[in-house]
């Protein structure tokens, strides 16, 4: 198998490349290992599939030309049309291709989980016994990324910086609407979806810059959700923190709630230090002040719910809401329909970066300190079981 | 095979067209099944949401807090009666008697009209209660499967009232037997979805 | 206009003058060409007093040939909105690079390559195909109409209401900007709250109803009403993609229905089906749109798939190779489309076991798609091919199309899926498999049966120099897609940081407008046909030495199709009939059944019409009554007993001693 895919790889890519030289291919000149599997993978697949595909074009073109009217020398066989042959051999052939596709692409499924922890550096290096992953939270906002950095306690935005051959494990959310997190010299992509996490493991192999970017369609900014990888090796990525602690200021959930209004092309931004359990709450949608985490719901949920007296947990819950109160849409048609104030003053939208609209956002619901606003996952002891609990048990 | 037999054949005289006019019986029924069939899969996805949402009570009231199941047994009885009746209105129509099948497709629709009041009133009470559709995705999955059950229903009386007039217009000649008995269709499909709701969202929501 | 806000909100609703764009010079140009253009169109035909023609004979028609023909007017019209949409998103595309921002603001951008993908897959591909399946498989199966006539009528112009709807959302207010399925939570009421997703789910909705009756009607006219001797398994290919697709549709649209009816009732009720809220679940809806996503794929390419398969037997004289493999081929791939949905969202985080799953029976519908490809080939093994229009769109499709399946199959792959989601990749793909197999096949079908249904044939030149600039043009603008899906760049993005991609691009505008000269070349064939008819007359009604019972009377064929219910004793029925020296009967005619013609379809769907739109703009009081309208309406249709009449024996005589003596003249 690998010296199918070396040669097939060198078949492949020497023409690609003789044409197409200068362009940047990043699917099939990958920097990180995981994309390389994933590069060999379409190569070993095109080839498989080319092995029919090519004779079958052929023939096309041979029979078209062949048995065309004009040509009186070729035979004619109007009432042939059946071979049992044939027909077992056409059944076949695609049949043997698909198994061994399928065969492939049970294993690769597997291997190349992206929640799956990584078992190597590369084709020939295992990982050192002592690296462990370096972990990055994700989270896609409208519209830019944030990236926060637990074992380093710092966060960036649209700024995405790792070491090269040290594991990357990355937990993704989001928190509005969907979108992929997407770095195809890194990786394949992934979805990040409000309330819930995925994950993305991956490894850097070569230093650089690449580009990252959302590649789900999420709104109007989704053009500019762009962000730059920067791989880099120990001691530049130590520089790199080290200049992000002294450059940053402080994420806490009052910065959180500004940044994570709706903006376009963002700014890289740092910040020196992050609030604890952050990532946690924004996956549980509840880093608004208020809010009740979803886990919690959860909880709750699992008890059977909180009884008919449980109105106030209503506006607790609902998260995409306060949105729409707070007028964030575009200008034009909608406008005066909707009845709400357009989000940003600039006509047309999105032909320029838009600073963070201030004003518009004043929160609607207090903080409460009960239950809403725990750390989630955290010691449940200390916190008196909701009233609502009571009534059941 | 086939050059034998057509050689066999060709003495025969075979004939390339009918003489004769055909109907084309059975396509009326077959389409009306056909239709059901589409609608069993709009109540199959109305399910299967409330499959996935049927735990999601968004910390607010669940199934126990919620249904009373006696209520929702007079109910089922309510259209479980009304299949029946409507089976005497079918009966009635095959021994072509016009004033039996009236007098029981009314029995059918009284039936009809009590189990959607009684649907309203269980409706009304849990809005009343603060169990809107809005409340938790629970609710949302509950009150469209059961309310797209009641608007079938709801429309099943509208026709079967619009039917009653034209049997008395114009008797039980074929174009109508034809139309009551896509009706009788729909209404006991309507009766198996019911089924399918009581114990799928009534019995089991309190039993687990 | 109204002093008092409250009273302009009861009667208007959401709806007032700042909704009409008249501030995009883009659309008040185009709203000027198209009031031109319709202008025009209708001056004409009040011009020439045509309406009550129109009337009488078309719109009120409940005769599947008509109803065929309107579906695939429609067709073309929305297939000029969809590609104008096309080029938009080519023009800005090629140049919104680095500081030019295009000339297309997100605002408009979205709405377009919403609008795009809406358009052609639910009011150009499904109503070409639905039309042409109306217009051909009754006349295959011998039948002198479908089995609920006034049914195809209704859902006809329910498809019409739909496409209307996405037309005014041009002119008034505006489109949804979410992409063509609208994801939630995107779509939801608190992330689009304008009038542009709402005008998406009612004119979905509306002709979602419509397409669900026309499935329902057609699988009923197939299985009821062959000819006598037709089993099944002696039916023309095309009747059993037919009926394939039409299972698809009654298996599918409801799902449709269902789901977008639950992010209505989302946006309207505020339920929390698919939000973020009270345990809503948008991953739900992105299942759901593609149980019925996946399958409509096969709906359109399964009928193609037949079409191509007349076309060659037809064109290499030859009977089908692998006639019943070609049919399990079929059934099976009817069956495995609803097992792959999940492959459109393997990034979405579903277990290694799951996404292989679903990777491996995707990869399987490869095998018949094969078998398929295969069985064609082998029919034109030793036949005698004559390249007519239809039999070298099926060359172009053969060649085409083996590569959108091996890009197919490679995107089945999970991991390379990873790579590939969501990037120009995927786009390319997906139109090489639609454009090379959908278009090309209906196009190779309006070229083979335009003879039966107007009595005349194409003009082949312009017909020709429409094949070449579609084929050629299609390979210019999607090779690079491919390119770039392979540079990692993503889809629906409306400006570039990166320099180097913009060659690529340019190069896919050019492309875009190659294909524009192949859909103008069409319309000119059209147009050029028309006037030279009488050079490209067909009077035998079998231009092409066809082999199926289509071909087997008059062209156009009378309102009645066959003056005698044919009678099947073969495969081909027809080439059975000419072989086996079938003489025309010449008397005994009789009286035959029809059904009659009514307006209720066009009423209760205008009807329909008006109550979206009222919805869309919460203009309460107009949708409860056109609702109650409707329903009042519906009611009253079902008192009318009056349906059928019986055309004359004389006329039928009158009209069959006509062609018997162009038939004399011929010979």
């Amino acid at each position: 198998m690998v010296m199918l895919v070396k040669s097939s790889r060198a078949l492949l890519t020497l023409p690609i490349f003789a044409l197409l030289g200068g362009c940047n291919f990043a699917v099939m000149n990958p920097a990180g290992d995981v994309a390389v599997q994933q590069r060999d993978l379409i190569i070993i697949s095109v080839v498989l599939m080319l092995l029919i595909i090519v004779p079958v074009m052929i023939a096309i073109v041979v029979f078209a030309l062949r048995y065309r009217a004009s040509n009186t020398d070729a035979p004619y066989d109007p009432d042939w049309h059946h071979s049992t042959q044939l027909e077992v051999l056409i059944w076949t052939a695609p049949l043997l291709i698909i198994i061994a596709l399928g065969a492939v692409t049970w294993m690769s499924t597997h291997l190349l989980d992206p929640f799956r922890p990584l078992g190597r550096l590369d084709a020939q290096r295992q990982i050192p016994g002592n690296v462990a992953p370096l972990e990055v939270q994700v989270v896609a906002l409208d519209w830019k990324w944030m990236f926060i950095y637990p074992e380093q306690g710092i966060a960036t935005v649209n700024e995405l910086a790792a070491p090269v051959d040290r594991p990357i494990r990355f937990h993704l959310t989001s928190s509005t609407v969907m979108n992929t997190f997407s770095v195809p010299a890194l990786a394949g992509m992934i979805y990040t979806m409000a309330g819930m996490e995925t994950q993305l493991n991956a490894v850097s192999n070569r230093e650089g810059v690449f580009q990252g970017m959302s590649a789900n369609y999420s709104g109007a900014g989704f053009s500019r959700m762009t962000f730059k990888f920067h791989s880099m090796n120990q001691g530049a990525f130590n520089q790199w923190v080290a200049k992000v602690k002294a450059e940053g200021s402080n994420l806490d959930a009052g910065v959180y709630e500004k940044l994570e209004k709706p903006s376009e092309a963002h700014p890289v931004s740092y910040f020196s230090s992050v609030q604890d359990g952050l990532f946690r709450q924004i996956v549980n949608l509840c880093a608004t002040p208020g809010k009740m985490c979803m886990n919690e719901m959860m909880h709750i949920d699992a008890q059977g719910g909180a009884g008919t007296e449980s109105e106030h947990n209503r506006e607790r819950l609902t998260y995409d809401g306060h949105r729409s109160h707070e007028g964030h849409e575009q200008p034009g048609a909608t406008f005066p329909a909707s009845g709400r104030v357009p989000f940003g003053n600039e006509q047309p939208e999105g032909m320029k970066p838009d600073e963070l609209t201030p004003g518009v956002n004043q929160q609607q619901t207090q903080p409460d300190n009960g239950q809403g606003h725990e750390m989630p996952g955290g010691d449940q002891g200390g916190t008196p079981a909701p009233a609502q609990l009571n009534q059941h048990n | 095979m086939a050059t034998t037999h057509n050689t066999a054949a060709a003495d025969e005289e075979l004939t390339f067209y009918e003489a004769e006019e055909h109907g084309h019986e059975g396509s009326t029924l077959l389409g009306f099944w056909l239709y059901l069939m589409s609608d069993c899969l709009i109540f199959a996805i109305l399910f299967a949401c409330y499959a996935v949402y049927g735990g999601n009570y968004a910390a607010g009231p669940g199934p126990r807090d919620l249904f009373d199941l006696n209520l929702v047994a007079i109910n089922t009885a309510m259209l479980l009666l009304s299949s029946i009746t409507f089976g005497f209105a079918m009966l009635s129509m095959q021994k072509g008697r016009l004033s039996p099948t009236l007098f029981w497709m009314a029995i059918t629709a009284l039936f009809g009209l009590a189990f959607l009041g009684i649907e309203l009133y269980e409706f009304s009470h849990l809005i009343h209660e603060g169990a809107t559709p809005q409340r938790s995705a629970f609710l949302s999955a509950f009150f469209v499967l059961v309310g797209t059950h009641g608007l079938h229903v709801t429309f099943g009386i509208i026709w079967l009232f619009t039917l009653m007039v034209q049997l008395g217009q114009r008797g039980l000649i074929p174009e109508n037997k034809l139309r009551l008995m896509c009706l009788s269709m729909f209404w006991h499909f309507l009766d198996v979805i019911w089924i399918g709701v009581f114990s799928f969202v009534y019995l089991m929501s309190v039993l687990r | 206009m109204f002093s008092n806000p409250d009273l302009q909100k009861l009667i208007f609703g959401r709806l007032t003058l700042e909704a009409i764009p008249y501030h995009e010079p883009i659309l008040v140009i185009t709203f000027i060409a198209v009031a031109l253009g319709g202008g025009a169109l209708l001056g004409a035909v009040t011009y020439f007093r045509l309406w009550g023609y129109l009337w009488k004979e078309w719109f009120t028609s409940v005769d599947h040939k008509k109803i065929g023909i309107m579906y695939v007017i429609l067709a073309i019209v929305m297939l000029l909105r969809g590609f104008a949409d096309a080029l938009m998103m080519r023009a800005q595309q090629a140049m919104a690079f680095g500081e030019v921002q295009g000339y297309l603001p997100p605002h408009h951008y979205d709405q377009v390559f919403t609008a795009h993908g809406v358009i052609m897959i639910f009011f150009m591909a499904m109503p070409f195909v639905v039309g042409v399946m109306n217009y051909v498989v009754p006349l295959q199966i011998g039948a002198r109409d479908v089995a609920f006539p006034f049914l195809n009528n209704f859902s006809f112009w329910l498809t019409v209401s739909g496409a209307m709807l996405v037309m005014a959302s041009l002119f008034v207010g505006e489109f949804a900007r979410t992409g063509w399925l609208a994801y939630p939570p995107l779509s939801g009421a608190a992330y689009s709250p304008g009038v542009g997703v709402d005008y998406y789910l009612w004119a979905l909705n509306i002709a979602g109803v419509g397409t669900t009756l026309s499935g329902i009607n057609l699988i009923a006219t197939i299985v009821k009403m062959r000819a006598p001797g037709l089993s099944l398994m002696k039916m023309p290919v095309f009747c059993w993609t037919s009926l394939c697709s039409n299972v698809l549709i009654v298996a599918t649209f409801p799902v449709l229905s269902a789901t977008l009816a639950l992010l209505t009732l989302d946006r309207y009720v505020g339920t929390n089906f698919f939000t973020n809220d009270l345990g809503g679940s948008p991953m739900m809806y992105v299942n759901l749109i593609w149980i019925w996503g996946h399958p409509e794929v096969y709906i359109l390419i399964l009928p193609a798939f037949g079409i191509f398969s007349e076309v060659v037997s037809t064109y290499c004289g030859k009977r089908l190779f692998g006639y019943a493999s070609m049919v399990y081929a079929t059934v099976v791939i009817t069956i495995l489309s609803y097992l792959v949905w999940l492959h459109h969202f393997f990034t979405m985080g579903s277990g290694a076991s799951v996404n292989s799953f679903f990777g491996i029976t995707t990869m399987i519908i490869s095998i018949p798609t094969g078998a398929k490809i295969f069985n064609w080939l082998f029919t034109m093994y030793r036949g005698r091919i004559r390249f007519e229009l239809p039999m070298m769109w099926t060359v172009a499709f053969m060649l085409t199309f083996v590569i959108g399946g091996m890009t197919g199959v490679m995107l089945a792959i999970p991991p390379a899926d990873f790579v590939f989601h969501n990037t120009l990749f995927l786009v390319a793909h997906f139109h090489n498999v639609i454009i090379g197999g959908v278009v090309f096949g209906l196009l190779a079908g309006v070229n083979y049966w335009y003879p039966k249904a107007f009595g005349y044939r194409l003009d082949p030149f312009w017909g020709k120099i429409s094949f070449w600039c579609w084929v050629v043009g299609f390979w210019v603008a999607f090779t690079p897609l491919y390119v770039l899906g392979f540079m990692g760049t993503t889809r629906r993005v409306n400006h570039f940081e990166d320099p180097s991609l913009q060659i690529w691009f340019v190069i896919a505008a050019i492309g875009a407008v190659i294909i524009l000269g192949g859909i103008l070349s069409f319309v000119v064939q059209i147009v050029v046909s028309y006037f030279k008819r009488e050079e490209l007359r067909d009077l035998t009604g079998d231009p092409w030495d066809g082999r199926t019972l289509e071909w087997a009377t008059s062209s156009p064929p009378p309102a009645y199709n066959f003056a005698f219910t044919p009678r099947v004793h073969d495969m081909d029925a027809w080439y059975d009939m000419k072989r086996r020296g079938y003489k025309r009967p010449l008397e005994g005619y009789r009286p035959i059944h029809m059904p009659k013609n009514t307006g209720t379809g066009v009423v209760l769907s205008a009807l329909a019409l008006i109550c979206g739109f009222a919805m869309i703009w919460y203009i309460w009081w107009l949708a409860a009554l056109s609702f109650l309208a409707i329903l009042i309406g519906g009611i009253a249709h079902t008192f009318n007993y009056n349906r059928d009449f019986y055309i004359p024996a004389d006329e039928v005589l009158r009209t069959e001693e006509q062609r018997t003596q162009i038939l004399a003249k011929q010979a």
